[in-house]
């Protein structure tokens, strides 16, 4: 979610101090009313009918036949292998923004703005494009497929392709994040530190760290959204075998393709809960800041 | 290479940086293309431009421009409402904006369809009155709206709040009307932000794929979007083929990438 650009602050949430009524264009009552009625109206029901139809159609049934849907063997080792996904994923994608991000903003070197396009570059490209070019690389057909074919090792069609999919469409979000604050932030409290004789990791751990912590941690939720969500690159990698390969999307596109539609929408408000959580936690860490 | 600087770690984070990225990123792109070599050009030009290739572009880009151009002026709106006035809701409305990004693309695709779909809660009050969306590039365009969203609000969002209410205080006094206030002043200050937010949700719209497929209806020729294309060549072993449209998309999307980047470049140095 937010593939907004670096360097962009979300706003403050804080109404305007400057607000003056009826100095600024547009504060006549009737025009104000119209445009807050019009936007609002369509804003909602474009946001807010897909949230209501997810759970009327859970729980069309009841809340015992929702529930018999949500602990089916199928649907619950794909919440697993989601969770999984996350667990491998996101610590990699951690590690990979906390080194990007010191490499960027406390060393000048030249193609230091060439390598921050190269890190978002996931964000413009189309996840199917990225499936496609790990089954080019690791797939029955691809440059090492045969290869790992003859030592027993399944990427492809098999957990690990999915971990490396998910690793590639959200490696950039703690990366922009932390990018952000720490160019914020000068490093003379490092340099302090470093001259105090502290090493590297602990002047890290003790300097740097405390001052980025909601900025990690944002980072980190986003990402977590995303890999638990991502869809188009997972199922050209995964092979969608029912309860072996299925992640929690690609479980609900079968059950909505299958017309089992208490199912899809069961396992979806799964998702759409993990979502609501995003956003709140979002709210939270954006009010901190 | 580097500025000399007491700081440790150059090496370490640059190598894990660089190395993460050639592995990750880098590899699998460069594969891709390479994939393609094996053809010939000719061949390349024939696959990428059939003519069921060709209305699958069609369809792709002009529900993309059409999804952009809604949320230009929605999101517009909703920049507007939410910084200049005070209403009941608003911090609601303002939370709910990033639902898109946060929602799955699939758990989009199909509340969106129910919605739409002929028995749904929208779905059949319009088609009482004609309107078909499920299954039409209508669908394929909603679906986009949804899923791209929130980019231009939160491009828009920052840079209304930044301007100052003296300018308007004092073409209002000067006896300007509102309507050209907001194009004279207003817009220019504006412009490159909703260049920016128009840019990366015509981008999305381009490469959105989960959302899209379950509304769509995959028509060949008429609801067939260049991501679906690829994924069916994919599933006819037509690995060539598959490699072609893929590498037509990535082409596309680093063109395009390149472009607004220059645009908007060329706007923060020369219009303000």
């Amino acid at each position: 979610m937010s593939e907004l650009p670096a360097g962009f602050v979300p706003p403050a949430a804080t109404p305007s101090e400057r607000f003056v009524p009826s100095t600024r264009i547009g504060d006549r009552p009737l025009v104000k009313w119209m445009l807050i009625g019009l936007t609002a109206s369509i804003a909602s029901l474009l946001l807010l009918l897909p949230l209501a139809i997810i759970f009327s159609a859970a729980f069309a049934g009841g809340v015992e036949l929702y529930a018999s849907k949500v602990i089916e063997p199928d649907t619950l080792h794909a919440v697993w292998l989601t969770v999984l996904t996350a667990l491998v994923a996101v610590p990699v994608n951690t590690v990979f923004g906390i080194a990007a991000a010191w490499a960027i903003t406390r060393f000048q070197f030249s193609g230091r703005r060439f390598l921050i396009v190269l890190i978002e570059l996931p964000f413009s490209i189309s996840p199917i494009v990225a499936g496609v070019a790990y089954l080019f690389v690791f797939g029955t057909q691809g440059l090492v497929g045969p290869w790992l074919e003859e030592h027993g090792i399944r990427i492809m069609f098999a957990a690990p392709g999915i971990f490396l999919v998910s690793m590639f469409v959200t490696c950039p979000y703690v990366a922009r994040e932390l990018i952000t604050v720490m160019s914020s932030r000068d490093e003379t409290d490092e340099l302090a530190a470093v001259s105090l004789g502290a090493s590297g990791f602990q002047t890290f751990f003790r300097v740097t760290l405390p001052n980025m912590k909601l900025a990690l941690l944002y980072g980190v939720l986003l990402c977590n959204a995303r890999v638990m969500g991502e869809f188009g690159a997972v199922s050209i990698v995964s092979g969608s075998i029912r309860g072996r390969t299925n992640t929690l999307p690609l479980q609900i596109e079968l059950l909505f393709n299958d017309y089992n539609t208490v199912a899809a929408f069961a396992a979806a408000t799964l998702l759409t809960t993990l979502a609501l959580v995003t956003l709140v936690l979002k709210l939270i860490i954006e009010r901190r800041r | 290479m580097k500025q000399r600087s007491p700081l440790p770690g150059f090496g370490l984070s640059m190598g894990v940086t660089l190395g993460y990225l050639s592995l990750i990123v880098l590899l699998p792109l460069t594969v891709l293309v390479l994939r393609t070599f094996g053809l010939t050009a000719e061949e390349f030009w024939r696959i990428a431009s059939s003519p069921r290739a060709i209305a699958a572009y069609r369809v792709t880009i002009t529900s993309a421009a059409w999804a952009t151009l809604f949320n230009v002026i929605l999101g517009g709106a909703l920049a507007w409402i939410l910084v200049r006035y005070e209403f009941p809701g608003r911090r609601i409305l303002d939370a709910m904006i990033e639902l898109p990004f946060a929602l799955p693309t699939a758990v989009a695709g199909i509340a969106l369809t129910t919605l739409l779909a002929r028995n749904g809660w929208l779905g059949a009050p319009l088609e009482s009155v004609g309107i078909k969306v499920a299954y039409t590039q209508l669908g394929i365009i909603v679906a986009m709206i949804f899923t791209s969203l929130p980019f231009v609000v939160r491009t828009v969002e920052p840079v209304l709040r930044e301007i100052e209410s003296e300018i308007e205080e004092s073409a209002l006094l000067l006896g300007a009307s509102e309507m050209n206030i907001f194009r004279r002043v207003l817009l220019p200050e504006l412009m490159p932000a909703f260049l920016a937010g128009a840019g990366m949700s015509f981008a999305r719209s381009l490469g959105e794929y989960g959302a899209i497929i379950f509304i769509a209806g995959n028509l060949p020729m008429r609801t067939e979007i260049v991501a679906l294309l690829t994924v069916i060549r994919l599933e006819e072993y037509e690995y060539e083929a598959a490699a072609t449209y893929a590498t037509t998309i990535l082409i596309f999307s680093l063109f395009f990438l390149l472009v607004s980047n220059l645009a908007q470049g060329f706007l923060l140095r020369h219009v303000k």
